[in-house]
């Protein structure tokens, strides 16, 4: 049987039948595996040592002063090994391959973040890794490809389609569909076919269950507002799910690319361009045609320019549970410089979203106010793309002198 | 009905040639000429598919079909003009093959009906399990239209069991794992699974997926009811133009 698990309307699993076994054989691996106290345990144990949880929870001093408004604390997911929350979930996952026997790992990526954070589980647990990135997105994230190959992993091109993250995440569904035997598609976000969009967030819950526990501790109380950004929504989940039953207002922030009104963005909830679909496996908001096709999207930041969102998030959304926005790829842009300037913090791109949109209200809240901004990952990825934002001639003047060296 | 028609035909044939193409590639017009082509060579029944912009069951020379179709501005609804067109011209049975959310986006009800009036024998949709697919399977029992299923080599007996329970027509079987278009091992092995597939239905039964020479048509006779060729007809069409396609069939069986 498929079993199938529905948030809402959204959700399910549209598997091609010959993928219902080994979803079978893996929504009972990750039923095991929750009901074991000793998974979690060695989880937290893996996440501790081998990365850096609990991650800590910065108090935003200057930005505070800055904005005169509430005070703000960053969620220091950049602190994670490999840069992201996309940790989390790829040591929860590589630790169910070894529980399934597996041998092989594969994934899709966007920014690299999540192709970096498998091949970097595959060396350490020993398994074969390919991932699959888009053309475009290889072009704009090259230092993580880079790592990718000297972690050992093959990193394949896909010049199919759109060319970035939902094209790449078909190639590894086309993969998986030859290869299930021995290999297991550790889907990088809260989306596709039951049991992932459940499965991610519950290993990103560690954000949240330790973020509650921080606030807490420093603040005596709860934030007002939570802002994350919102890719396939898996950081968010994660930062949100232990709030869900707390009055904290909880604030999604999509790409707004060059805004809503221009057709080029990837805002599939805070637009009124997504309409309800099915494809990558489950039902959810897409931004798609009448003919239920799926348009090209637009972002700065590779790792939220995708077609579809989470189903959990689209029930969130329809419950009036979270608030959706964007950011403009500008207003990106000048959040992350400011973030810089003041904290000496990088956030990725993704990340800049959230504290773009936090940047904008937090000036409206009382000083008394707590907010909370997930930093999802850290921007040394982006070196390229924010240089060419900040035209910076230094940089350029760098990179041709290094063109030349390679060319001698 | 679709399975009589099957049942009639096999008195006459060792075995059945169901050919794929996919509307809209290289063009509405081609494809019609396509069409025309296949039935002129003799095919017994033909899958026309809708191009969808997310084929992930589909490997690289359909996908590309489906992209050069959109990129060229094919629509659902100038793909049921077109089936409409083709049935009304060729006395063959046509069955649509696409993705569940060109269905979903059209209103399932409303998909189903539009088939049944243009005169559609039947539909496969390869991402929708019965499991999720209630409000479809009612509108096709409906409409005494075949829900075409599919059984992979990684489906088990029992499942085969629950599967056959919603089928109509025949049922397609795919002949190995992976996406269509590579090659396929005419094995032992894969008689042993289409025995298995015999067992489970009384249906006919369909092999897709690498079937591309008289050989692989050979080797089906007997084991199966229809031999299914879909990527490599695209392959010939592009090489040698359309009318290649006809020779190419005629030289299956
Ligand atoms: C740093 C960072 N943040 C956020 C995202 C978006 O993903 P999600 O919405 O699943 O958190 C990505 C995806 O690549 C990422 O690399």
């Amino acid at each position: 049987m498929v079993e199938s698990r529905y948030y809402g309307q959204y959700g399910g699993s549209y598997l091609p039948e010959i993928l219902v076994s080994t979803f079978d054989q893996l929504v009972t691996a990750f039923k095991e595996a929750k009901n074991d106290p000793a998974f979690w345990e060695e989880y937290e144990q893996i996440m501790s040592s081998y990365s850096c949880r609990p991650t800590p929870l910065t108090f935003a001093g200057n930005l505070t002063e800055y904005f005169g408004g509430a005070r703000i604390y960053i969620k220091r997911e950049d602190l994670n090994h490999t840069g992201a929350h996309k940790a989390n979930n790829v040591m929860g996952q590589g630790l169910l391959v070894k529980r399934m026997g597996k041998k092989r790992v594969i994934a899709e990526t966007g920014a690299g973040q999540h192709g970096v954070a498998t091949a970097t589980m595959a060396a350490k647990f020993g398994f074969k890794c390919t991932i699959y990135m888009g053309e475009v997105d290889i072009a704009r994230q090259r230092p993580n490809v880079f790592w990718m190959e000297r972690l050992g992993a093959e990193v394949v091109p896909v010049t199919d389609g759109t060319r970035i993250l939902k094209d790449a995440i078909n190639e590894a569904f086309r993969d998986w569909v030859t290869n299930m035997d021995d290999t297991h598609y550790v889907l990088g976000t809260a989306c596709g076919p039951h049991p992932y969009p459940e499965m991610v967030s519950y290993f990103q819950s560690i954000i949240g269950r330790e973020a509650k526990k921080q606030i807490i501790k420093s603040e005596g109380k709860l934030p007002e507002r939570i802002y994350a950004c919102v890719g396939g929504g898996s950081n968010a989940l994660g930062i949100f799910s232990s709030f869900l039953d707390d009055s904290v207002e909880l604030v999604g922030v999509e790409a707004g690319g060059d805004g809503l009104n221009t057709g080029r963005h990837a805002a599939r909830l805070a637009s009124k361009d997504g309409t309800v679909g099915i494809a990558q496996g489950f039902k959810t908001y897409f931004l798609q045609n009448s003919d239920g096709q799926m348009q090209e999207t637009h972002s700065v930041a590779a790792g939220l320019d995708y077609v579809g969102v989470s189903p959990i998030l689209s029930l969130l959304k329809e419950e009036g549970r979270v608030r959706f926005e964007s950011a403009t790829d500008r207003e990106v842009l000048d959040a992350l410089s400011l973030t810089l300037k003041k904290e000496g913090l990088v956030p990725a791109l993704e990340s800049a979203h959230a504290f773009a949109q936090a940047f904008k209200e937090v000036p409206n809240l009382s000083r008394d106010d707590i907010i909370l901004i997930n930093q999802s990952g850290r921007g040394d990825k982006d070196i390229f793309t924010i240089a060419d934002a900040f035209k910076d001639p230094d940089w350029q003047k760098f990179i041709q002198q290094k063109a030349e060296e390679y060319r001698a | 009905m679709l399975e009589s028609y099957l049942r009639n035909r096999l008195k006459k044939k060792d075995i059945l040639l169901m050919t794929h193409l996919v509307l809209g590639y290289p063009s509405m017009e081609d494809s019609f000429r396509i069409i025309e082509t296949m039935v002129e060579a003799g095919v017994d029944l033909m899958e026309l598919q809708i191009p969808f912009s997310e084929p992930v069951a589909d490997g690289p020379v359909i996908l590309h079909a489906n992209q050069m179709a959109l990129e060229r501005g094919a629509t659902v609804k100038q793909a049921f003009e077109l089936a409409e067109k083709v049935v009304k011209n060729f006395d063959i049975p046509f069955l649509i093959m696409t993705y569940y959310n060109i269905l979903f986006k059209y209103g399932v009800p409303r998909f189903v009906s539009e088939m049944a009036k243009k005169g559609i024998k039947g539909s496969i949709v390869p991402d929708l399990p019965p499991e999720e697919g209630e409000e479809y399977f009612n509108a096709m029992e409906e409409h005494s239209l075949s829900s075409i299923l599919i059984f992979s080599p990684t489906t088990t007996l029992d499942r085969m069991q629950y599967l056959a329970g919603f089928a109509g027509g025949f049922v397609y079987c795919v002949a190995r794992k992976g996406v269509t278009g590579s090659s396929t091992d005419f094995s032992e092995e894969l008689a042993g699974y289409l025995s298995m597939c015999r067992n489970t239905t009384n249906l006919p039964i369909a092999l897709g997926f690498g079937v591309k020479e008289k050989k692989d048509v050979d080797f089906l006779t007997q084991k199966a009811d229809i031999a299914v060729i879909g990527t490599q007809t695209i392959k010939v069409i592009e090489k040698d133009g359309i009318d290649a396609a006809g020779d190419f069939i005629r030289r299956l069986r």
